[in-house]
Order: structure tokens, then sequence, then C-alpha cells
């Protein structure tokens, strides 16, 4: 069999096929579903500080090929998670990625630090899409300065490997990548949803209890493939795209264009098993082209004509 | 939780807008109860893209079926779906209806509106099986919206409908119905299932008079397995009230536990 192992320099993984944050709960959601020492890692759901409740409902609305969710990130916080989730993940013998969220600056560097005294964690994906109360819902990943910014400090802070996730909701993506490189990241994902929304023509209502909310699915790959692309040219540093991922070709096109590994998100909603579906689909594809490394296929994307 | 992609459907009933599907699955049936429910792929495609919940009509064997309405396209897709194919389910899903202390010289009054009927055949031959008392009252906007009758008849379950129009039955919301029943006598529980708004009447009724009711609710879905937090309702905690996932802690309820948003 091909060898599938993705090597992130300043992390190894077992193959290249992680899933997204908040797609596939703390882990052990699904256990019935996968072996989580199957698949390359996983993401957890993104972590404030302090335990946190979320948005009003609706929640989610279905749109064509994708969905928005305005779940509003409510999670356990950082000390629950600590206590009770981390032990139990590690049981399972599974690569654990941290999303830090924060509102403001401050709040991420808390997260990080908290975490910083317990083992069983791989890296931290800082999730710099969140919005600031304070700064109007801005958030850092809406521009270079802040991200630039963000990044360093929370670089210092750590004492793991910092991977930035980026928002695709800007003008100028490869940008904001070169800040988070410039700031010390060790590495980039991309892309977060984007910013969208629904409405009932009927009731004259936003379908959404938030109004607008993060598109996600398969409508979202072409973009995200497109960014993932741009960003690639622009940064050294690995990258690790997402963005409507559902089959193990989905996934190779990501490495086609410059990722070193990717992430799984809304298609564990439909499949819980997709992501080692995918897993087995990117081995398929190698055995029957004889291609004995899925490393080789890294951003072999051949644009002369 | 199983997931079984390939359940085939064994027979097919329709009534206008209404369906009735008959499958085997080893996996969803073994452990399945009353009130638990599936999530359906309705293409193999990823448009519609989610998979949608629909709860078990009954479930014996290795045979269980499904009850449901066209309600847009996902149920439509479902809808034209033929003897002989088969269905991508995950399930059985959730927690259903608490039935400990329904024994004999017990009795449980049902209560469904529209599609919301379809989760109670199969706790009411739960109950019955455990010797409990069974009233069922089922109620649609008009006689069409009512296609279960005979099959409860049949079952031998009693059975009092209603319809908005008067066109079959009591004249008049199913709720409505139930309130002039309770005037007459007190089962010693109830249950409903039904759009939210017959939902809330009914808990408010049983609150008023402090009878034990548990109400199954619905919300948009988008795993139906307890990770995405879409289905949140408000839910009573310490005198507070917290998001709770209809999936995973529900979709039945207690009345005394939920929080209506006030009008
Ligand atoms: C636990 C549970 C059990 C259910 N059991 C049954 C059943 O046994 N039989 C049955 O006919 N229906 C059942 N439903 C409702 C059913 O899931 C929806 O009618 C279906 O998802 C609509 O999909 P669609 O693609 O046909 O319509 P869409 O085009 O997606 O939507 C049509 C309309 O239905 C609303 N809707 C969409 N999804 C849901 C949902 N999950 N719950 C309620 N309304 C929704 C939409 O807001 C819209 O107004 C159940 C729902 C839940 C949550
Ligand atoms: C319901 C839901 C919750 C999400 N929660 C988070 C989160 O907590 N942190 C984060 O960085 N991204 C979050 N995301 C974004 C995903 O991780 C991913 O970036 C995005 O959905 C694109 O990938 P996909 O199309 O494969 O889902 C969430 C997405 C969805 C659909
Ligand atoms: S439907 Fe996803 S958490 Fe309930």
């Amino acid at each position: 069999m091909a060898d599938l192992r993705a090597d992130l320099g300043f992390l190894q993984l077992r193959n290249p096929v992680l899933t997204a944050s908040g797609t596939f709960g703390y882990g052990m959601e699904f256990l019935s579903f996968l072996d989580l020492s199957a698949i390359g890692g996983i993401v957890v759901k993104g972590l404030y500080y302090g335990p946190r409740e979320g948005n009003p409902p609706p929640r989610l609305v279905e749109t064509a090929s994708g969905l928005i969710n305005a779940i509003g990130l409510p999670g356990v916080g950082v000390e629950h998670f600590a206590a009770d989730v981390l032990p139990e993940l590690r049981k399972h013998d599974a690569t654990v990625i941290v999303n830090v969220c924060g509102d403001g600056d401050e709040e991420y560097f808390q997260v990080i630090e908290f975490l910083n005294r317990y083992d069983g964690i791989a890296a931290y994906e800082l999730n710099i899409s969140c919005p600031n109360v304070k700064l109007n819902g801005a958030c850092p990943a809406m521009n270079p300065h802040m991200t630039r910014t963000i990044v360093a400090t929370a670089k210092q802070r750590s004492r793991r490997p910092l991977v930035v996730k980026l928002s695709p909701n800007v003008t100028n993506i490869a940008e904001i990548a070169r800040a988070a490189e410039d700031g010390g990241a060790d590495g980039i994902s991309l892309i977060n949803t984007l910013l969208a929304m629904a409405v009932d023509l009927e009731t004259r209502r936003p379908k959404l209890g938030n109004v607008f909310g993060g598109l996600s699915g398969p409508a979202i790959k072409p973009v995200a493939l497109r960014m993932t692309y741009q960003v690639a040219q622009a940064v050294r540093i690995p990258i690790i795209g997402m963005g409507g991922i559902c089959t193990g070709r989905d996934a190779l096109e990501f490495m086609l264009v410059g990722a070193r590994a990717v992430q799984v998100g809304t298609a564990n909603f439909v499949d819980p098993a997709a992501s080692v579906r995918i897993v087995h689909e990117i081995a398929e594809y190698c055995d029957a082209r004889g291609i004995a490394r899925v490393a080789d296929i890294v951003g072999t994307l051949e644009t002369n004509r | 939780m199983r997931h079984d992609p390939a359940a085939r459907i064994i027979q097919k009933k329709t009534w206008g807008d209404f369906h009735l599907l008959r499958l085997e699955s080893q996996a969803l049936s073994s452990e399945a109860a009353p009130g638990q429910f599936l999530m359906v792929r309705t293409t193999d495609g990823y448009d519609p893209l989610l998979r949608r919940p629909i709860s078990l009509h009954d479930a014996g064997g290795i045979g269980l079926e499904i009850f449901f309405r066209v309600a847009g396209r996902g149920t439509a897709l479902l809808a034209a779906k033929k003897e002989g194919d088969i269905l991508d389910c995950l399930g059985p899903l959730g927690k259903g209806f608490r039935l400990d202390g329904f024994g004999p010289d017990k009795t449980a009054w049902l209560v469904g509106g529209g599609r919301g009927i379809a989760p109670l055949f199969f706790l009411a031959r739960t109950l019955l099986s455990k010797g409990a008392g069974v009233r069922v009252f089922y109620g649609g906007k008009t006689v069409s919206e009512i296609p279960l009758r005979e099959k409860f008849e049949s079952a031998g379950i009693l059975l009092d409908c209603s319809t908005d129009d008067g066109s079959f039955g009591f004249a008049g919301l199913v709720t409505t119905l139930l309130e002039h029943e309770l005037r007459a006598g007190r089962p010693d529980g109830f249950f409903a299932c039904g759009p939210d708004p017959m939902m809330e009447r009914a808990g408010r009724l049983a609150l008023r008079l402090g009878l034990p009711a548990q109400l199954s609710l619905e919300a948009i879905m988008g795993c139906g397995f307890g990770v995405c937090w879409s289905c949140v309702h408000r839910i009573k905690k310490d005198n507070e009230g917290a998001w709770r996932k209809i999936c995973e802690d529900g979709p039945v309820f207690g009345a005394d536990e939920i929080l209506w948003e006030e009008a």
C-alpha cells in the first residue's frame, strides 16, 4: 500500500486526513463509527476559556450542496476539556489539535497558557475568525496587522506548534497568510466558513436566529481550492486545506494545489465515517496509479499549457 | 447508534402526501425504542446535502417502519423511492419515551397531529404489550391528513380523531379535543408529538392539570447524533434555561422540563 504519511515539519501524521473543528465534537461522539487512530488527527471543537452557550436557534439552514451555520461556538471551556475530555482522547491514541478561540486577543493567550500545562495535545490551531464583541464583531483574520500581532504573541506564549486558521472573508488571502507566517506561525489551515445568509420569502424573515452564518460543504470547495492554491504560492510553511471535502479525490485536489494535509468538516455530518473512508480512497487512488508516497502529489499542479 | 447504508424497502403505502415505508435492517431495528428516530439520506449525491430526521413508526424483528409527509425536497425524494430500493440510514437515535411505571392498571393518552402521529404507533403498541391502557387522539386539518385511522383501529388501539374543518370526528384542534376529554377522565400520563405550537399547548395543559406528560420536539438537524449543536431547545436546568440538544438529550422531554419562548 502507498505510504500515506504526511510531514507537516512540526508534526508527523499517520495520513493526511484530519477532521475539522466544530464538525467532529470532541471526537468521542464518533467512536461507534471509526477508530480515532485510523485518521491523521482530529481538530476539536473551538475552545474559549470558559463554557459558552452559543446563539439562539434556528442555528442551521441547508442551502444548495451546503449549509449555513450560526451555532455561535458553544463549548465546555478549557477546564472541563483538560479534566474530562483530554484524558479520554489520549486513551484512543488520537493526534489532537485544539482549535483556540477568543473574544479579544487576551482570551486566546489565556486558552493557550492554560492548555500548555497538559499533555496530549499535538498543536494549537488559532481560530482567528472569532468575532470580537468590543470591535463590533471584527476578527483578527480580517486584517494583516491584527493577524501578525496576535500570531506573534500566541507563538511566544505557546509551548506547542501553532497553526493559524484563515478566514476566506478577506480581499487578499495571500497577504493574510504572509502576515501569519511573519508572525511566526508553524503552519496555516484554510478555509473557515464563508459569511452568508438565507431568508424566508414567505415570512420575510432571516432563516437564522443570528441573521448571518457561515457557509460550508461541497458548495464552497472551488473557493477553498483557489485560496489554498494562492496561499501555497505565497508562503513556505505547511498548509492544511479544507472546504467541502467529501471524497478521497476532493482531498487529493487540495494536495495537488499545495496542501500537505486536509481537514474534513461538513461531510462528517452526512457520513460519520467520512474521514476514514477518505483515507481509504486516497490509498486506492495511489495504489491504482502506482504512486508510492501520497506526499509526492503535494504542489504538483501543472499550470503551463 | 448504527449505520446501515442499505436498509431495503420491502413495502410502501401512499395516501396523498403521506407515505409509509417498511424497511428491513437488522442493525437499525435491534435496539429500537419508541420515540427514537433515524437520519435518512435522501440522495446518493450532495444536494440535498443533509440527512433528514424521521421517527420510528414501528419496529420489531428485523423490520421497521417510517411514516412521513412530504414537506420539501428531501421528503419528496424519499417519497419517490420504490419497493426494492435501499435507504442509507443512521439510527436508532435519541432518547425515546420513558415508559417505566406504565404497566397494567395504568392508562396513557397519546396525542398526535399530522405527521406527529408517526412515533405514536410504535409507542401505543409497546404500551399495550406492557399491559397499559392506551387511547390515541389523532388530529389533522382535514380528513385526508389522518390516513392512519384504520391502521390504529385494526391494531386494537382506541382512537379519537379530530379535524380542524370538521370533515371527520371532533371539529377543532386535537388539543381542544383532549381538553374536553380530560373533563370526563384522567390518564396517568400523556405523550404527544406534533408541531411546536401544538406541543406548547399540550405542555401547558399538562402542567395546569398536574399531569405528567412527555413531548417529542422537532428541530432542524445538521447531524442527528450530537456533534453540530444545531438542534437546541431551552430546557430547565438548576432553575434556569440551558440549550440542550434535541437529537441527543431528546427528542422526548418532560413537559415540566421544557421552557417556551415568552410570547
Ligand atoms: C426527531 C424528528 C423526527 C421526525 N419524524 C418525522 C416523521 O416521522 N415523519 C415526518 O413526516 N416528519 C418527521 N420529522 C420532520 C422531517 O424531518 C422534516 O419534515 C424534513 O426534514 C423536511 O425535509 P424536506 O427536505 O422535505 O423539507 P425542507 O425543504 O428541508 O423543509 C421544508 C420545511 O420543513 C422545515 N423543516 C426542515 N427540516 C425540519 C426538521 N428537521 N424538523 C422540522 N421541520 C423541518 C423547514 O424549515 C421548511 O419549513 C421529524 C423531525 C424530527 C426533528
Ligand atoms: C457546524 C460547524 C461548526 C464549526 N465550528 C468551528 C469552530 O469551532 N472552529 C473553527 O475554526 N471552525 C469551525 N467550523 C468551520 C470548519 O472547521 C471548516 O473550516 C469549514 O466548515 C469548511 O470545511 P467543510 O466545508 O469541510 O465543512 C465549523 C463549521 C461548521 C459547519
Ligand atoms: S442535530 Fe447535530 S447536535 Fe443535534
